[in-house]
């Protein structure tokens, strides 16, 4: 009987949209209780936790997932008592409710993977749970899922003379003699005799008062509890007698419950939730939508990205239509013309619209993070405060749920091996406790995050010496400052002096990195010795589309992304100078910026070698610094689709993706950032070779 | 024309359960997700009874049953109020604010509709 009598479709619909809904209250709590955890008390905060545990144990209920029930009715009853405060959100508290978050978290997974979990699951810290209750006796239980009353199997008819007056209140509450008397009779055969007796004079009448009593004879097989049940909802707004008068006559009536004593404990009840500003918080403000019933609709993911993607092939086709319509010659006739602009702008309008569903706060990721940070500040007993900000910034959600690893795992390793201990900082003359920052900003079509410590900076001699020692750069190297804040993403780099167990060995930021440039994007490293650390994602906002500017180079066509052109310009003779080693610079309003041949980067023969002859994109790079690009020619600026390589290819160096252009062909988009890196190890290699070249001859 | 059926709710898993059940019926449904959202249904669109949670954000079941008698077109329609606890205090709450009844959480479909028959027959 505890689950409800559904058909098994209807169900497992039910279930699937439980589970979604589980995943999202779930999220809910974490981001509640990440709050909590880094501002402390917060009576919104336990109420949304609260409601959360509570819908999650009344659909739990529903499916009959009995532990998940029992469970959560403790959880719960910690969470009540915190918000009637009646317990204290001290230590000891908050880690029960975060240890709590986990078994709760890991038990709905087990239900959604129709598993039951041992029965020993998570016992510890429903000890904690019911310690921290007091040992609460009517918590021992948890309620029953199954409700309904047994129905007595009586068989015999039994007579009953049933006396219904109600109270001249009995309409306040919408209820409504008639329906009652109409179910009665449902369960036999019903003789009804109507007493006028307090009908007042017309007069004194008042329509909204009940003045009708009556008196009833029911001969039926059901129990006297089966008909005061008729009666549960007026059982204490009217005078009710219930005799089994045929086979015991003599027998005390039944009779609801005390009906004053009822009603002044609904009233004691009821007077404190009046005094509590949190419950009666009535925002009006919202009520002003036309039905006020929907603001939003919940759809699957599937469909937008389905339609993300039918709208990225809408582009395409559009941007071919163009190129066919250049080259029809169609473009003198105004109409047409007209009719075409108006079309690329829809397009491209639809296009935007379409991306905005899928962006995201980046929040939900953040406020995972004051969690963690007190848990590892924990465990290596370490005071760090988390300081937060731009949690609303838009992201894809894609990149969103992506960047939950990496963020994990700077902040980790923040806390862990950034943050100094007390006794350290207070040396350097630093207050005892760390602070760690994390932020969010759009910077064009990028978002910015930045994770920064104010720790003791990368030690820069033991990174080298690592690095030396792991074979991972020659002992001979001479490297920079910011070459050797690098080598913290070489693969299997471990850059604390002792391993601990919070960050684990070796899998570090050479997994972050390459997570962040599974997403396009890229991130980058400045240290300061003794003030800090700082680490900087710079990751598309969407991973679907991109403004760019297509270049030719030889026969080949590449997208450079145009919101990092700053400008380009066929340079002088004058301008262009050679640099020992062999590097060009070109000359530009008195500054002297690296030239990178395109062709020579990606091997394209028959390409414009002479710079004078070509063109040079000027491109600003996410550090700042400026980059020259060497290409033939400008085609022209297209918004293209980001087709991934990665789906078929491992990462291609220097490349971040695909696209088809108008013309059905297909391009390469560059990557910028990762050109300069090119760049380097083609000019390191250059020299490398030719040394030995040089030794030979 | 069918009965119409407001069911307020924050879980949708609820709200689902109940609208179908309803439906089934032979009953209209609307859905709210909270009192807040249910009183702007309320303010636009005639409904012959009302089935709310007790635990939602914004504004809570028992403040919801409060203002929809404090006044309006609503005042005399039933509320029936659907609370995991069996717990009396709930309902006494509930009741005390004007609800015309409860149902008790997780509820079979039949008990459903015979509450509902109780306040709203079809």
């Amino acid at each position: 009987m505890s689950t409800p009598s559904f058909g098994s479709d209807e169900l497992a619909q039910f279930r699937r949209t439980f589970f979604e809904e589980c995943t999202e209250l779930l999220a809910d709590l974490e981001e509640r209780l990440g709050a909590l955890v880094a501002y402390s008390s917060d009576i919104e905060g336990l109420n949304a936790i609260f409601r959360a545990v509570h819908s999650v144990k009344a659909g739990a209920g529903a499916f009959g997932y009995t532990v998940l029930v029992g469970f959560a009715h403790r959880f719960e009853a910690l969470l009540d008592r915190l918000r009637d405060g009646k317990a204290e959100l001290d230590e000891r508290t908050l880690t029960a409710l975060v240890a709590a978050a986990d078994v709760f978290s890991a038990l709905v997974d087990l239900a959604r993977q129709g598993e039951t979990p041992a029965d020993d699951f998570g016992a510890d810290v429903a000890e904690e749970l019911s310690a921290l209750l007091d040992g609460e006796t009517r918590l021992a239980a948890a309620p029953s899922a199954a409700t309904c009353v047994p129905t007595q199997a009586a068989s015999e008819d039994r007579t009953y003379r049933i006396v219904f007056r109600p109270n001249a209140e009995l309409f306040r509450h919408a209820n409504e003699p008639l329906y009652l008397i109409r179910e009665l009779k449902t369960l036999g055969s019903l003789a009804i005799d109507c007493d006028l007796a307090r009908l007042p004079p017309f007069e004194a009448f008042s329509p909204e008062d009940s003045y009708l009593g009556w008196t009833m004879t029911l001969r039926s097989s059901s129990s006297p509890a089966d008909i005061a049940e008729v009666f549960e909802f007026v059982d204490d707004e009217c005078e009710l007698v219930i005799e089994d008068i045929a086979t015991a006559p003599t027998e005390p009536e039944v009779t609801a419950p005390p009906p004053l004593q009822e009603v002044a404990k609904a009233e004691a009840t009821d007077a404190p939730s009046e005094g509590k500003p949190s419950e009666i918080k009535t925002s009006d403000t919202k009520t002003t939508g036309k039905t006020g019933s929907i603001s939003s609709i919940r759809v699957d993911l599937y469909r937008v990205d389905r339609l993300v993607n039918m709208v990225g092939e809408l582009v395409i086709a559009q941007a071919m239509l163009a190129q066919q319509f250049i080259e029809s010659r169609k473009q003198d006739d105004p109409g047409a013309l007209q009719g075409f602009e108006h079309l690329a702008g829809l397009t491209r309008e639809l296009q935007e619209c379409v991306m905005a569903i899928r962006m995201q706060p980046v929040k939900s990721v953040f406020s995972r993070m004051p969690r963690l940070v007190r848990d590892v500040g924990h465990k290596t007993g370490k005071d760090v405060r988390l300081e937060m900000s731009g949690e609303q910034t838009e992201v894809d959600k894609t990149v969103i749920e992506e960047l939950a690893d990496p963020l994990t795992h700077m902040i980790r390793n923040a806390v862990d091996h950034g943050i100094e201990d007390a006794a350290t900082r207070l040396a350097a003359g630093k207050p005892a406790g760390g602070v760690i920052r994390l932020s969010a900003q759009h910077a064009g079509s990028n978002i910015l995050i930045h994770v920064e410590d104010d720790g003791a900076g990368l030690d820069r001699d033991r990174l080298l010496a690592k690095a030396i020692d792991k074979g991972i750069v020659p002992a001979s190297a001479k490297l920079s400052a910011e070459e050797i804040d690098e080598l913290i993403f070489s693969p299997g780099f471990s850059t604390a002096a002792a391993v601990t167990d919070v960050s684990g060995r070796g899998v570090g930021m050479d997994v972050v990195r390459r997570n962040v440039q599974a997403l396009g994007g890229r991130v980058q490293v400045m240290s300061t010795p003794g003030k800090g650390t700082r680490f900087t994602l710079v990751i598309p906002l969407t991973l679907a589309v991109l403004d760019g500017m297509v270049v030719a180079v030889g026969w080949e066509k590449y997208i450079l992304p145009l919101t990092s052109i700053v400008e380009s310009f066929r340079p002088g003779r004058g301008q262009i100078r050679v640099v020992p080693g062999g590097g060009e610079v070109v000359s530009i309003r008195g500054e002297f910026v690296r030239l990178i041949h395109l062709a020579r980067v990606f091997g394209v023969s028959e390409a414009v070698a002479d710079p004078c002859q070509g063109l040079v994109v000027l491109i600003e790079l996410a550090n700042g610094s400026k980059l020259g690009v060497v290409v033939d020619e400008l085609i022209g600026q297209q918004q293209v689709v980001i087709k991934s390589l990665q789906d078929n290819y491992d990462p291609v160096p220097g490349i971040s993706g695909a696209t088809i252009l108008g013309n059905g062909r297909v391009a390469l988009i560059v990557d910028i950032e990762e050109l300069t890196r090119l760049y380097d190890r083609s000019v390191r290699i250059a020299e490398a070779t030719r040394l030995p070249v040089a030794a030979n001859a | 024309m069918p009965r119409k059926i407001l069911t307020v709710d924050d879980s949708r898993t609820m709200r689902d359960m109940v609208s179908y059940t309803l439906r089934g019926a032979g009953f209209e449904v609307l859905e709210a997700e909270d009192g807040v959202k249910a009183l702007g249904v309320l303010a636009n669109t005639r409904v012959d009874l009302i089935i709310t949670d007790i635990n939602m954000p914004n504004m809570d079941g028992v403040t919801l049953v409060k203002r929809v008698r404090a006044g309006g077109s609503h005042a005399s329609t039933p509320i029936l109020i659907l609370t995991t606890e069996s717990g009396d205090d709930r309902k006494a709450s509930g009741k005390a604010a004007g609800a015309t009844g409860w149902i008790v959480k997780p509820f079979a479909p039949e008990k459903l509709l015979s509450v509902v028959n109780k306040v709203c027959p079809a």
